[in-house]
């Protein structure tokens, strides 16, 4: 049963809109803006394509445009938060944190600086762009960064919540945003807070086998597409939506763990290092269990369209599923 | 601009001097970490610190304080050196360089030491950070007087993320923002020449849309007179490249490059042996080397 919160189109099974979550950011930067006069923007050249746009237009004077030059870009944001300033740093994941990471690891993680890293642009639904600037390795080098918080917001709405609550969080952050169109499935009203998890499906408990699946980013609408088909096929399913990677809300996780007894994480991003990775870590020192990690195998992305490069690249609905039935 | 009298150069000239002693007896008690350039930067940081800056030793977080960003953290022997005799610190606690539990980090780490305004170690971010701090500070004042030295290494200019923080700085027209580059023409494989030549410097920075002047790095006179211009240009930032001679006051180790990562006692052994180095620098700049006699000199 989907969480009470959600798109009700998504609970009636009906037809959900699609938008990029660099849209909420853009909607949601503009909103920190206006609150707090401590927000500035920086950006690479990417102002409109990182909907960073919105803000230059409205605070010009608090804007710099960088140029592109990324690794300059992490340091400048360092030391503009060094003189009491709040601000938001966005590019391409590929290039920021891509390129810029010791930058990010001294300048801003060691420090402590109270800067918000925007990676746009995130995982192979960039599509046609190709390998270059798909990235799907950023949330595990901003993972393994001692004061880093990492956040893959599900959609729109989440992501203008990660915006703000990015703006009154002390410290650093990383956060990343999808180029595509994909499915709104919250809604305004539904809770985001760092670094907690959010059950957005929960199994039919008449079933008797059952599996949880857990998942970051806007895969999140696959995730449960996936429980209601495994569901349909006899086997109980839940989704724990995992908007916020580290730090990983580890007694969520060990809970659903003892409750569903395997896991299945799903991630726009490489197998090695991100979600998977983290609730592996957790679950096989506190509670181990069967996994099975839906996400990029080891290999480069591709050109293509958003929605057949994540079918191929087996993080579709069908891959959860049979994820799923592995385990059961 | 402020004019230097006789006796003020003088003064500082004893306190550089003193400086340098601590820098000598930190380094041969931590065994490991760089001689030349906090040798040769340390009339720079003398007058920074007790002719230049407006700062509070006593409030070391003070807001209206001018800001000092070492870019080049490995020479932060002269920076710590320097804080303690300025009264930031202990003098003796000098000594815990590099140690395990020392607030004294290998390289700098800002919060771990008073006055300590950013890490630093991996090289060029330094300059990135003071620009967007001069960014800020005029967000913040338009009219502001704080003044915001980002000190770097020559080697170091061989980064690519100093040229693009300078490509911003001078975008900004950072007119808050003085670099003052350590001239000493080498880095650790030799001399920067060889490993990477860097000349025409002044003319890149000019390039880059900087004011550029050149000065004798131990002339505290054309130091304060630098700084001076450089504070009264309005329309650009500044750069001062400031050459030094490296290791300089110790003049069995000047110009040699060898000295740039190796601390009394592991350095090169043809002008001194090994177990003498420390010794033997501490009587040199204690007796300006043989020109004074050391017991009549206070």
């Amino acid at each position: 049963m989907f969480a009470e919160h959600l798109n009700d189109n998504l609970k009636n099974g009906g037809e959900v809109d699609k938008a990029p979550t660099r849209n909420g950011y853009g909607e949601g930067l503009l909103e920190a803006g206006k609150r707090d006069d401590r927000v500035v923007a920086l950006c690479c050249d990417l102002t409109e394509s990182t909907r960073t746009h919105l803000f230059a237009e409205a605070f010009p004077e608090r804007f710099v445009q960088v140029g592109i030059a990324e690794q300059n870009l992490a340091s400048v944001g360092s030391g503009m938060a060094a003189m009491g300033k709040i601000p938001f740093i966005s590019s391409y994941a590929m290039f920021s944190p891509g390129r810029s990471w010791e930058q990010i690891r001294t300048t801003i993680c060691y420090n402590n600086s109270n800067v918000k890293i925007v990676g746009a642009h995130a995982g192979v639904s960039v599509g046609p762009d190709g390998a270059t600037h798909q990235a799907v390795e950023d949330m595990a080098i901003m993972r393994a960064l001692p004061n880093m918080i990492v956040v893959a917001p599900a959609d729109e709405h989440e992501a203008r919540k990660v915006a703000l609550a990015a703006a009154k969080h002390e410290g650093p952050i990383y956060f990343r945003l999808g180029r595509s169109a994909t499915p709104v499935v919250t809604t305004p009203e539904s809770p985001f807070e760092i670094g907690k998890a959010e059950l957005m499906f929960k199994r039919d408990e008449s079933l008797e086998q059952k599996v949880g699946i857990i998942s970051t980013g806007s895969l999140l609408y696959n995730a449960l597409k996936a429980a209601e088909a495994l569901q349909a096929d006899g086997i109980g399913a839940s989704v724990l939506h995992m908007a916020t990677v580290k730090p990983l809300d580890t007694e969520a996780v060990i809970e659903f763990a003892k409750e569903h007894g395997s896991i299945v994480t799903v991630e726009e991003h490489q197998k090695i290092g991100g979600l998977g990775s983290a609730v592996a870590e957790t679950l096989s020192e506190n509670y181990p269990t069967k996994m099975a990690r839906v996400g990029v195998d080891d290999v480069f992305g591709e050109s293509g369209e958003p929605d057949e490069l994540i079918e191929n690249f087996g993080m579709g609905v069908g891959s959860i599923v049979e994820a799923g039935k592995s385990l059961t | 601009m402020r004019y230097l009298s006789s006796d003020e150069v003088k003064q500082l000239e004893v306190k550089a001097n003193s400086i340098r002693q601590s820098i000598i007896e930190m380094l041969s008690e931590a065994g490991s970490g760089h001689t030349a350039g906090p040798l040769d930067m340390a009339d720079v940081f003398t007058l920074l610190y007790f002719g230049i800056l407006k700062h509070d030793p006593k409030n070391p977080d003070w807001e209206e304080r001018d800001r000092v960003i070492l870019s080049n953290g490995h020479i932060c022997p002269v920076l710590y050196a320097t804080l303690a005799h300025a009264g930031y610190f202990d003098v003796e606690e000098l000594l815990t360089l590099r140690k395990f539990g020392s607030r004294l980090q290998g390289h700098p780490h800002k919060g771990a030491l008073p006055g300590i305004e950013t890490s630093s170690g991996p090289l060029g971010s330094g300059l990135s950070q003071a620009v967007g701090m001069a960014i800020a500070e005029r967000m913040n004042n338009q009219f502001s007087s704080k003044f915001f030295y980002c000190l770097t290494g020559d080697g170091e200019l061989q980064e690519g993320q100093i040229w693009e923080a300078a490509m911003l700085a001078g975008k900004e027209k950072l007119h808050n923002l003085i670099i003052i580059v350590d001239r000493n023409g080498f880095q650790i494989d030799g001399y920067t020449q060889d490993v990477m030549p860097m000349e025409p410097l002044a003319e890149k920075f000019e390039a880059f849309n900087f004011d550029v002047q050149e000065v004798d790095g131990h002339s505290m006179r054309a130091l304060n007179d630098a700084i001076g211009k450089a504070q009264a240009v309005y329309s650009q930032p500044s750069v001062i490249i400031a050459h030094t001679i490296g290791s300089k006051g110790v003049d069995v180790f000047e110009r040699d490059f060898r000295w740039h990562g190796n601390p009394p006692g592991k350095g090169p052994e043809d002008r001194v042996p090994k177990d003498e180095q420390a010794k033997v620098a501490l009587e040199k700049l204690r007796t300006l080397a043989g020109l004074i006699d050391k017991d009549n000199h206070a």
